[in-house]
């Protein structure tokens, strides 16, 4: 929790964006992030992000779900409570392949959407703040980092130097916090 | 320069000169505005078709499963029929968002929500016919392996049965988490131009806080892909498991390798059906023609009269195996139900889902908006008859003639299935209210591509050679 002083940019096309972070990352500004209304291919790659790992977890829990349902129904056919079906041999894998499957997807499915939930920190309840009512809809807006040293004209001068279409100043909460959407933060009051 | 280019033999999928911020107005608005007679009409419908499922289920719950017309040769009837029918139907929203996805297809970005939606609903209303026909449904949760006191005595693992519960499980669960996940910045779009109070802090709520970081929305974009990839063969179990109830028994008729790829064709071809006979009323009613194009409604009755043409090769499979297997039983289970009593159901299913579909061929029936609605009504009333075939008449006359008979559904079996109707539709009515029908973000990431007023711009660059365009091409860097 840390109420920041930002510089926003908002930009009406993504084509006039891409130019716009490069600038900004060259400019020596801290970026705090950008927003976009839509996924923009080629955005994480021009911000240097690096490609996210969300995949791999979701491997890890497929094959969480893949041991948990051949395990639990190995253990329960062949030591819990074995029971004769027609003489057929107690661990009879390919009749577990179907329950086997569900639980892969089911573990992979679940487990990753938490996951993202966690790595994006969402969840009902959370509030974070919006640059732009407009960043959800046909904006793209970019943060910069400033504080009480900073020289304000310069930095929106400089942000319209880069085609932004609306430029500001906003003291606003960085991070996440648990809040209602309908209630102003005492910050936005001030 | 702007270089995402498409072919001009594609039609584009948004129609008229569409800004980012004109497709949000069209697609949020009528969740802003106060519903037109219509929903409230079609609302009210529903929720009374509802409330006499409702009544239909009290009265089988209350004075037990003897209620219905099902007997001892006739153990599955209406509500098996039922729920095949339900969970075929919600195939297609699988099928679009997550096979589409995986194919490319443009198309998939305008129809994807509501056939998602319907996916969930149409599983719900199936997942009602085997408790319900549980008739203790107050023991019907003996069928989770959890820790019990009779043993604990777990459930057979190797049952058909049970491998359904797991996957019409998997799926709604699946299902669910892959629509909402796509439906979270939808939800902050709605929140961020919302004017009131209320639609404010229920739709922040909805979205979870999202704010659409670079960082978010490549993270997005991954889980989608992997959601797609884990949906993908999901959708092509869960019907083959629902078949295995069936090719795992030893009844004549059912007793057959081919159900897997016939129920899981069946149940796209019904699916798609359901998704035109919804996207027609709906793109009327919220005034979305020019999302869901004609050329979605096209692509559309291509897969109906592919997968059409993939069961009717499947009846006549049956038919030939069940001559060519040279037994008895199986031979004149397929006799019985062409000639026997219960024949117009299998000439219903005959001509509903192998003869018109094949209209289809015509581009002009394709394109038109009136026949196409009548056709996706004509299809599920096939894909009806086809499960009531393929259960009903495989029971009724078994091995033993003196245990012959013939089922004919009772009050509350009719009831029971016009109240998952009315649960249908009372949580699409809902639906197309308060949610975003067509996904908002997907549509302003292939407008730039498939959007009317873009492709045309396109057109200058299309009449030049490919000489002439590298040539500018190489210039304009220099």
């Amino acid at each position: 929790m840390a109420i920041k002083k930002f510089a926003v940019a908002c930009y009406d096309d993504e084509e006039v964006l891409f130019p716009a972070v490069k600038k900004v990352r060259n400019s020596g500004y801290k970026l705090h992030d950008v927003y976009t209304p839509f996924p923009v291919h080629g955005l994480d790659g021009a911000l240097g992000l690096k490609e996210t790992d969300l995949h791999v977890a979701g491997f890890i829990y497929g094959i969480t779900g893949t041991s948990t349902a051949v395990g639990f129904m190995s253990w329960i056919f062949c030591s819990d409570w074995p029971i004769n079906f027609g003489g057929k041999p107690h661990w009879s894998l390919p009749a577990f392949i179907p329950i086997t499957f569900e639980l892969t997807v089911l573990f992979a499915a679940v487990g990753m959407v938490l996951t993202f939930c966690y790595l994006n920190q969402i969840m009902p309840g959370v509030k974070k703040h919006v640059f732009h009512p407009r960043q959800t809809d046909d904006l793209f807006v970019v943060a910069l980092e400033i504080n009480d040293h900073t020289n304000e004209e310069e930095v929106i001068n400089f942000l319209k130097s880069t085609n932004a279409v609306e430029t500001s100043i906003q003291v606003a909460e960085s991070e996440w916090w648990f809040g209602r959407w309908d209630k102003k933060e005492p910050y936005e009051l001030a | 320069m702007h270089l995402k280019y498409e072919s001009f033999v594609r039609e584009p999928l948004v129609d008229g000169d569409k800004t980012y911020h004109q497709v949000t107005e069209d697609i949020i608005s009528p969740i802003e505005k106060k519903p037109g007679r219509m929903w409230y009409v079609g609302f009210f419908f529903s929720v009374t078709l509802l409330l006499l499922g409702v009544f239909s289920v009290f009265w089988e719950v209350y004075y037990g499963i003897g209620v219905w017309g099902i007997n001892r040769t006739v153990g599955w009837g209406w509500d098996i029929t039922n729920f095949v029918w339900w969970v075929g139907i919600g195939h297609a929203g699988t099928l679009i968002s997550a096979i589409l996805l995986l194919f490319r297809q443009g198309w998939r970005t305008g129809v994807n929500r509501a056939a998602e939606a319907m996916t969930i609903f149409a599983v719900m209303c199936a997942g009602q016919f085997p408790i319900f026909h549980m008739g203790r449904v107050w023991d019907g949760f003996f069928v989770l392996p959890y820790p019990n006191g009779r043993g604990p005595l777990w459930p057979n693992f190797n049952s058909a049965l049970l491998w359904d519960v797991f996957a019409i499980s998997t799926y709604f669960t699946v299902s669910l988490l892959f629509w909402y996940s796509g439906l979270i910045p939808d939800f902050a779009t709605v929140r961020d131009r919302a004017t009131t109070k209320l639609r404010k802090r229920l739709y922040g709520l909805a979205s979870f806080g999202w704010t659409g970081t670079a960082k978010n929305w490549q993270r997005h974009e991954a889980l989608s892909l992997v959601l797609a990839g884990l949906s993908t063969p999901l959708v092509l179990s869960v019907h083959t498991i629902v078949s295995f109830d069936f090719a795992t028994s030893v009844i004549p008729g059912w007793h057959t390798t081919i159900f897997p790829p016939y129920f899981v064709a069946g149940a796209i071809f019904s699916g798609f059906a359901m998704v035109q006979t919804l996207l027609i009323i709906c793109r009327k009613i919220l005034g979305l023609e020019e999302y869901i194009t004609v050329g979605h409604l096209e692509a559309m009755n291509k897969v109906i009269v592919l997968t059409g043409s993939i069961v009717g090769v499947a009846y006549l499979t049956e038919l030939f195996m069940s001559w060519y297997s040279g037994v008895l039983y199986e031979q004149d289970a397929f006799k019985w139900r062409i000639l026997g009593p219960y024949w117009w159901s299998y000439w219903a299913m005959m001509t509903c889902n192998v003869v018109s579909p094949q209209l289809f061929w015509f581009k002009k029936l394709r394109r038109n908006i009136p026949f196409t609605f009548i056709m996706s009504i004509v299809v599920n009333i096939g894909m009806w008859f086809e499960r009531f075939v393929i259960i009903v008449t495989s029971l009724y006359r078994d091995y033993l003639p003196g245990s012959w008979t013939y089922y004919s559904p009772t009050w509350p079996e009719i009831g029971f299935y016009l109240g998952t109707f009315g649960l249908f539709f009372t949580c699409f009515f809902l639906f197309a209210k308060y949610f975003p029908v067509i996904a908002v973000a997907e549509i302003k990431f292939v407008l730039k591509t498939s959007g009317d007023n873009y492709k045309r711009k396109m057109e200058a660059i299309d009449a030049k050679t490919t000489e002439e365009f590298k040539h500018e091409l190489d210039h304009a860097h220099h």
